[in-house]
């Protein structure tokens, strides 16, 4: 029989052993990137096209290519996806269509991102006949984008003070008005923060954008919509799988600079978080 | 009068994007099933489901999705044997035991891994992880199933830890004060009261991890080695699901058989994740009462 203290102590430090081995590996893989990568990675990089089958050169292709797909994906995702929040928070009665959407609500966020691929390239590509363009690419990663923002848009307007609503209400505004004046204003920082969110997560996508819109090479930018368009994560893959006798030094460039894309728009909503929690007046 | 029919729009945008939502998921299952029946049509369902053989260009063709299936589960249960304990462990330690700042610092950690894409850790696969196993363990190959497993278990902690520590924190502060005046421990608390108390939303927490997995679909495209047989162990060379979809997708015509193959798959793993999903979201909230 071991003393209940030992014990404690023998099962705080397990506690603690977990949490380094998840720890340490994190900051290692980031180290690794950041110490192989960020030395090749020089302004000549990232506003060049690639040259010699990819193995020379820059990827400011696939960095426009990535860029635009993330504001394409915004353009779709962010306003249906406000609205469908607005719907199942302030609108929704209990009823078996607002069980509905909330079940869809949860089965799109499970469903696997390759899934999305198909569908989008049925739907976009040949249904719609938009071919492997920008256009099915965007529309392809703003629905898989839904349920994040969705579910970001209702926690920021279940946040907002009931009391709110009753007063506007009581003063004799409509429903909507209620929404957009006292609801929608105070809900815009968590709406912010989720959006940019699900967009980072949607620029480091590969498998949605397989089939719907990447390019193996195009060294040209694109001329309107429904063009096809290099893209950094899928460019990864290429270069990582696809080109033999590729320098190391450019594939880990290329993780480099996906990888500080991706934290930077992590970082905007970290600061678009704190910039109005200090404003938070209730 | 103008007002109310701006007003009269937008309310109708609003419902018919709520509409959209159930849509869209229709559509992806209508779309699959279409293509999957097609399929069924030529090919039958039992030599679908049970066939042990995936040679899709051979002559005939055949089209049993076992290996793919194996591969999949072979990946996730040892990606799950890893994360889950581990990414538990760390969300008891940030709940718990961690003081204020350190909790900042790990919450933090956590949220940078989440965000790092997929395909920078299947490329991390490739240089570094493949390698270092092929040599410690003295494989044939480094790029097997348990390369890919390692990888998804990094990729599903995020998941596991945040939803397991809303979870624990989530517990009433009267179950943990009670335990304190009967004279437990403070570990005695923590895993005879507040863990079974936390166990939907942890439970849930490991389906959404488990679906994380299953789904993912680059990872092991780049790492376990792309060999579409029967696996016997993990530590040999397999195929998933998903990267059977994304590896061929792209060398079918539109319209064969094995083009609807593809499509099949996607079904299945449509049906897998919905499973999975829903037994998560009934967890979380049986957890919320």
């Amino acid at each position: 029989m071991i003393a209940a203290r030992t014990r404690q102590t023998i099962a705080f430090s397990l506690l603690a052993l977990a949490t380094t081995l998840i720890v340490v590996p994190i900051v290692l893989t980031i180290f690794y990137v950041v110490a192989n990568g960020a030395g090749a990675v020089s302004w000549q990089f990232i506003t060049q096209s690639p040259r010699n089958g990819m193995r020379e050169g820059g990827i400011m292709p696939a960095i426009v290519g990535t860029i635009l797909l993330v504001f394409g994906t915004m353009l779709f995702s962010l306003p249906l996806g406000v609205l469908s929040a607005i719907y199942l928070v302030e609108y929704a009665r209990d009823n078996f269509f607002t069980r509905l959407v909330k079940l869809s609500v949860v089965n799109l966020s499970g469903i696997p991102s390759i899934v999305y691929g198909l569908f989008g390239f049925t739907l976009f590509v040949v249904l719609l006949r938009f071919g492997t363009s920008i256009l099915a690419g965007s529309l392809t990663l703003a629905i898989m984008s839904l349920p994040v923002i969705i579910t970001a848009t209702k926690e920021a307007l279940e946040a907002v003070p009931a009391s709110f609503r009753e007063i506007s209400l009581s003063l004799g505004a409509t429903k909507w008005q209620t929404v957009r004046y006292c609801v929608l204003p105070y809900a815009i920082p968590g709406i912010l923060t989720g959006t940019v969110l699900s967009l980072s997560r949607a620029a480091g996508e590969t498998a949605p954008i397989l089939f719907t819109v990447a390019a193996f090479y195009l060294p040209r930018l694109p001329r309107s919509v429904f063009d096809q368009v290099m893209a950094l994560p899928y460019h990864l893959y290429v270069i990582s799988t696809q080109v033999p006798n590729m320098p190391a030094q450019i594939s880990f460039a290329t993780g480099f600079v996906l990888i500080a894309l991706v934290f930077l728009m992590n970082l905007v909503s970290i600061i678009l978080r704190a910039h109005y929690r200090k404003k938070k007046l209730w | 009068m103008r007002r109310r029919n701006s007003e009269y729009i937008i309310e109708s945008c609003i419902r018919l994007s709520g509409l959209l939502v159930i849509i869209f998921v229709f559509l992806i299952f209508l779309f699959l099933l279409n293509d999957s029946l097609a399929l069924f049509r030529q090919y039958h369902l039992v030599d679908f489901l049970a066939g042990r053989k995936w040679l899709p260009i051979s002559e005939p063709p055949r089209f049993g999705i076992v290996p793919l299936l194996l591969g999949s589960i072979y990946v996730t249960a040892g990606a799950i044997v890893i994360c889950v304990p581990l990414g538990v462990g760390a969300a008891m330690f940030i709940a718990e035991i961690a003081p204020k700042f350190l909790k900042h610092v790990l919450k933090s950690l956590v949220e940078i891994l989440a965000s790092i894409p997929s395909v920078v850790l299947g490329f991390i696969g490739i240089v570094w992880l493949g390698p270092f196993l092929r040599n410690t363990l003295g494989l044939d190959t480094g790029m097997c199933g348990l390369t890919g497993s390692l990888l998804l278990a990094f990729m599903a902690l995020p998941t596991i830890i945040s939803i397991s520590e809303d979870a624990l924190v989530g517990v009433p502060r009267a179950y943990r004060e009670a335990a304190f005046g009967l004279g437990a421990t403070q570990w005695q608390t923590l895993w005879r009261i507040i863990l079974p108390a936390a166990s939907p939303g942890i439970i849930a927490a490991v389906m959404l991890g488990i679906g994380r997995v299953i789904g993912e679909t680059m990872v092991v495209m780049m790492v376990t080695g792309n060999a579409p047989v029967v696996p016997y162990s993990i530590l040999q060379p397999m195929r998933t699901l998903t990267a059977t979809i994304a590896g061929e997708m792209g060398e079918t015509v539109g319209g064969s058989d094995h083009y609807f193959a593809l499509f099949a798959v996607g079904l299945i793993l449509f049906i897998i994740t919905f499973i999975i999903n829903f037994i998560a979201d009934v967890c979380l909230r049986k957890a919320r009462k």
